[in-house]
């Protein structure tokens, strides 16, 4: 079949079949039919809840403000879909184009989208992970279990690791008055997504908000009392914590274990496409009828020397996923790049934090508006003498002109004037980036491509 | 140049009803440049997108080159402190910041839900009080005091002032138009600033008042926030005031007006609002993009070189926005010039955006979605008397001055 009739006829009555029921797997499944795509639909997903909101479950849910429960993504149209929730995908036969789920059934398809984001990186010791009030924070289950125990209230909780979603809980818990301390084997909180020296002012903000934060310790070991509840946390520096709640915050794993053996280009750091989405084998080879988009994929970004990036950020899954949807079924010279802006957002201790392009891959940091010590201003991060990120602290609408200077590789040091520029910001300095070979939280933001440092990273599970 | 500039005959009172073509030929010349001391006219979408959010953009007059100065600003001249509008940060961000603290989010999330039955209620009374006219003038008998009476509560402004500030507020609008204050002399431009002087004493009245006599109103939550923390002195409060007061009324009035006047033109809208009145929602979007009240932006200036379309904009440059330009832009909006409140696509620059975004926003909405929904309702079989209806003289802040329209009777 010549490949235009391919495509009329992929649109009219081709399968397809999405893998993951969250944000990106629905909003491409809203892109295909929004572009004509009128064949038979399947989604799967290992939760038994239709798609849902992640953001609000680290926030307003557990301020009491929105119901964990509640989250449902707004619908941008009716997708006429066969939805198989709550069975995971198993397994893939990438040469009879049949996915395998969990319950021994098989899917065919004619064009697959991977979309099955990343879990929450547990506890590393499995006998204490299992103590009642240890807790990981990503589903919607995890928010409800974590929120009702939240109501108790607990004495003391404990939250290892001082990323966004760390600090995120760490704010919710002093917001209701709740006692607690956070455990950062880093010198300060995002010390991985935007380095020490904005790290510096988000310890403040947890050290005035009356958390107990302990930077540069591991948690060594939690305890639970003979009831089998979790009741203390021996960090490595001797200190012991007394408390009845644990939220692991170490960070999430990408869920591409159901692909082994599939002979897709699939691993720990996510399923490798190419600027279109389209999956590559492990060979190298692009594939043509297997996409990927969200959280599990990683794909080259031009403005970052083509490394491959694969972002745990809300915006980037829906853009990848409209990208992946048009291309899964358009023609060659029709399809689109993915060639999405990293950015992200948080809100902790009343501060919103919002970032654009990659601050990790930054060397240099200047503040051009505002200051630090006021905790309202704008960072900017060079590396090799170009813009490559901003972050915002209570700034949030002037990021779009950072965006475009890194869009269109502007020079760093940023020399021109701006309203609100202080003598502080006139100068760069060393963004103060851990040594990517030691092992921490992990950023938001991973760069994993040609970078040997990178290559390093692995994440060491603490022992006694 | 054979003709007058195009910036000319945009502020010529001659083509305020319809200014739409001249802006289009506008946009031909994105960077427009046409006189040596004169404005950077940014028109197109994107362009103005960018600089509303450009650090390099100030919108604090004093940065001006003297070519450029701006008579209107400094504190000597008006004793009054620029209000935030008027400001950058971090003096905009504070002073902003405090006012939304009685107004908005995080501090007072409901206080524009919660006033929606009073401005119902408004409404009701202001229509009721057309009788059995057979003809109303939408501005005079609608447009302007339900507004005006809107934020008189809002801000604790007794509403029988309104003669009193009435006289201040005019020659202070007036001065923002560009036209006015090519043509007139010094003596108008002290005018505006000595009525803002009165204008502020009149609320230092009232301030003084609140603060002996707090109410639930913003002038008291206003009189309350300079305290132990320094954090608004009396002056500031005062220039706030004047701010909220002249823009809470100013430019919702237009928005109503051009609102009533564009559906009289695309009835089939009127029709369907009619039916459903959460299509108002949408049709004030919509009005935002097609007739927004703000037209253009005359009061930024640039701190650094500006590149922009192959031009540069040299620092302390005056910059004018033209919003309105900016929302028919067909490199951004498909099929720009058809009122359409069906689009998906829809986001407008009528409030600006970026930091100086307009601080009433959520309130001009619920004003004018009430307003067009209600009178919809109750006018029977409404007319245009004259199109295009006269406008008022401002080209900053268009709309008719007078709405004359025919109606068979008023609803219950």
């Amino acid at each position: 079949m010549p490949a235009e009739a391919f495509h009329e006829w992929l649109r009219r009555e081709g399968r397809i079949v999405i893998v993951g029921a969250s944000l990106a797997g629905l909003r491409a499944a809203e892109t295909l039919r929004a572009e004509g795509f009128a064949g038979p639909l399947t989604m799967i997903g290992d939760e038994p809840y239709e798609p849902y909101d992640r953001p609000p479950l680290s926030k307003a849910a557990l301020l009491g403000m929105a119901s964990p429960d509640h989250t449902e993504l707004p619908r941008r149209r009716d997708i006429d879909a066969t939805w198989r929730l709550g069975v995971a995908a198993a397994g893939l036969d990438m040469a009879a184009r049949r996915v395998r789920l969990a319950d021994g059934e098989e899917v065919p398809y004619d064009r697959l989208l991977i979309a099955t984001g990343v879990h929450a990186r547990p506890w590393p010791k499995e006998d204490e992970a299992q103590l009642d009030g240890v807790f990981v924070l990503r589903t919607r289950d995890d928010a409800v279990r974590l929120h009702r125990r939240m109501k108790g209230p607990p004495r003391r909780v404990l939250i290892i690791g001082a990323g966004f979603t760390g600090s995120e809980i760490a704010s919710a818990c002093r917001n209701q008055g709740i006692a607690v301390t956070v455990a950062e084997r880093a010198g300060a909180p995002l010390v991985g997504a935007l380095g020490g020296v904005i790290g510096a002012v988000a310890a403040e903000l947890h050290r005035e908000n009356g958390v107990d934060l302990r930077t540069g310790v591991m948690v060594t070991g939690l305890e639970g009392d003979v009831t089998g509840r979790v009741r203390a946390a021996h960090l490595s520096d001797g200190s012991v914590v007394e408390t009845d709640v644990v939220v692991v915050s170490l960070g999430a794993t990408r869920n591409t274990d159901w692909l082994e053996g599939s002979g897709l280009g699939a691993g720990p750091r996510g399923i490798a496409c190419d600027a279109g989405c389209r999956a590559f084998d492990f060979r190298g080879i692009v594939t043509d009828d297997i996409y990927v988009a969200g959280d599990v994929a990683r794909s080259p970004h031009p403005l970052f020397g083509y490394q491959f990036l694969s972002l745990e950020h809300w915006g980037n899954a829906v853009a990848q996923a409209e990208v992946a949807a048009h291309n899964m079924i358009s023609a060659g010279a029709d399809r689109r790049p993915h060639m999405w802006v990293p950015a992200f957002w948080s809100s902790q201790f009343g501060v919103n934090i919002k970032s654009v392009g990659v601050p990790s891959m930054g060397e240099e940091v200047m503040i051009t508006q505002g200051s630090l010590t006021e905790r309202r201003f704008v960072g900017v991060y060079g590396y090799q003498g170009r813009v490559i990120a901003a972050v915002s602290f209570d700034n949030t609408r002037w990021l779009e002109f950072y965006q475009r200077l890194i869009e269109t590789g502007a020079p760093f040091p940023v020399e021109f004037t701006t309203v609100d520029r202080r003598p502080e910001g006139r100068k760069p300095v060393p963004a103060d980036f851990p040594d990517p070979s030691l092992p921490t939280h992990g950023p938001t933001v991973t760069l994993s491509g040609y970078s040997p440092a990178d290559r390093q990273l692995v994440f060491t599970p603490a022992r006694h | 140049m054979t003709h007058a500039s195009l910036l000319h005959r945009i502020t010529d009172y001659a083509n305020r009803a319809n200014p739409y073509p001249l802006y289009e030929e506008l946009r031909k010349t994105p960077v427009l440049h046409e006189e040596e001391d004169g404005p950077y006219v940014v028109s197109s979408y994107y362009d103005i997108l960018g600089l509303l959010h450009d650090p390099r953009v100030s919108s604090d007059a004093t940065n001006l080159t003297a070519a450029g100065a701006d008579e209107l600003s400094g504190p000597e001249a008006t004793g009054l402190p620029p209000s935030f509008i008027r400001l950058d940060p971090p003096e905009h961000d504070r002073l902003r910041r405090i006012a939304n603290s009685s107004f908005g989010p995080p501090h007072r999330p409901d206080r524009i839900d919660s006033m929606s039955g009073e401005l119902s209620g408004i409404i009701t009374e202001l229509v009721d009080g057309f009788g059995d006219a057979r003809q109303i003038d939408v501005v005079d008998q609608f447009a302007y005091p339900f507004p005006v009476t809107v934020i008189c509560r809002l801000l604790g402004v007794p509403r029988e002032d309104e003669p009193r500030f009435r006289a201040w507020v005019d020659p202070i609008v007036a001065a923002l138009d560009p036209e006015t204050r090519q043509r007139t002399d010094d003596d108008f431009q002290r005018a505006a600033q000595e009525a803002r002087m009165q204008l502020g004493m009149y609320l230092a009245g009232l301030v003084e008042q609140r603060t002996k006599e707090p109410r639930d109103d913003l002038l008291s939550d206003l009189a309350a926030s300079h305290g132990a923390d320094g954090t608004m002195s009396m002056m500031e409060v005062l220039s706030t005031a004047v701010l909220l007061l002249i823009a809470g009324h100013e430019t919702t009035v237009n928005l109503i007006t051009n609102g009533m006047l564009t559906l009289l033109r695309h009835p089939e809208y009127l029709h369907r609002l009619r039916e459903d009145p959460g299509l108002s929602v949408r049709i004030v979007e919509e009005l935002l993009r097609y007739e927004p009240p703000v037209q253009l932006v005359p009061q930024r200036t640039c701190v650094a070189d500006i590149d922009l379309r192959g031009v540069t904009i040299p620092k302390g440059s005056r910059i004018w926005l033209m919003l309105a330009a900016g929302n028919r832009d067909p490199e951004r909006f498909r099929d720009p010039d058809r009122f359409d409140p069906d689009r998906e696509d829809i986001e407008h620059l009528g409030f600006g955006s970026g930091i100086h975004i307009c601080f009433g926003a959520p309130l001009a909405r619920r004003e004018a979605q009430l307003a067009l929904a209600e009178l919809t309702r109750r006018l029977d079989n409404p007319r245009l008397v004259e199109d295009p209806p006269p406008y008022r003289k401002n080209a900053v802040l268009r709309g008719p001055r007078h709405l004359n329209i025919a109606i068979d009777s008023v609803r219950s």
